[in-house]
């Protein structure tokens, strides 16, 4: 089944967009690995918000919903996790300079 | 549409502010009002319970983690950071105008969207799609957790004298 999306769609496209420019560049322009994780973040803010606005254009809210609860789960352990290689980083290396990661094992 | 314009452009400021300031704390900060303004979006489209999740664990818990890893890893003085700032500045400044006319860009595209959507029906209450037709989503949920609690306790674990 296919449809014809209303203007709306650009309307939120835009600001999605604009997010994704803002998480990409926020993780591709730094050496700081809990700013990459920032930038990661931004990214996942994007996708959580075009989830929603994708099931208020189709009528699907409740299944929109359902996923963004799964990717906002995912996110949060995501974040944990990253936190502690963070950790275990700077206590190995002193710094958060992700160019340091060079000199590690393997 | 006016109220949701303004929502939407402070949640890009808010973002832009997060990669964009020097200290990471602020970064935190912003953070968190990107969540905020996304919980309002999600509030104003009809998704109450995502945006109470948002608000509550996106807004709230991942800011925690931050501010307590910017605490135990901050070593720099606040002099040293802002000695650090023109480089940052040089990395960073061309990212509002890419912004900018990304906007302006977009902004002119009006063309029409064909996009397949799924078949109808059995999209009804937000707890029974979670519930009843999306079990597998909660059990791949708790494997994450877990996953996430038994990856946390690995990169906490103390090296014991053996393992050097």
């Amino acid at each position: 089944m296919t449809i014809e999306i209303p203007q709306a769609f650009w309307y939120y496209f835009i600001f999605f967009v604009l997010l994704m420019i803002d998480g990409l560049w926020c993780m591709l322009a730094t050496f700081n690995l809990l700013r990459m994780l920032i930038g990661l973040e931004i990214l996942m803010k994007s996708v959580t918000f075009f989830l929603i606005v994708a099931g208020y254009l189709s009528g699907r809210m409740a299944l929109a919903q359902a996923m963004v609860i799964t990717v906002i789960v995912i996110e949060v352990v995501i974040v944990v996790a990253a936190a502690g290689i963070v950790l275990g980083f700077f206590r190995k290396t002193d710094t958060l300079n992700v160019r340091n990661a060079r000199s590690l094992k393997g | 549409m006016t109220i949701m314009t303004i929502v939407l452009v402070l949640m890009v400021l808010a973002a832009l502010w997060a990669s964009m300031t020097t200290l990471l704390l602020r970064a935190t900060i912003g953070l968190a009002l990107t969540s905020a303004m996304l919980a309002v979006v999600m509030f104003s489209l009809g998704a109450t319970l995502a945006a109470i999740l948002e608000l509550s664990v996106c807004a709230g818990l991942i800011s925690v983690v931050f501010v307590s890893v910017i605490s135990l890893t901050q070593t720099k003085t606040f002099k040293d950071i802002l000695q650090h700032r023109k480089g940052r500045l040089a990395r960073f400044w061309p990212l509002p105008v890419v912004m900018l006319g990304a906007g302006i860009a977009l902004s002119f595209v009006h063309s029409p969207v064909q996009i397949a959507l799924p078949l109808p029906g059995g999209d009804g209450d937000v707890r029974t799609v979670l519930w009843n037709l999306r079990q597998l989503d909660l059990f791949g949920q708790i494997l994450i957790l877990l996953a996430g609690v038994f990856g946390v306790m690995v990169f906490f674990k103390r090296e014991s004298k053996d393992d050097n």
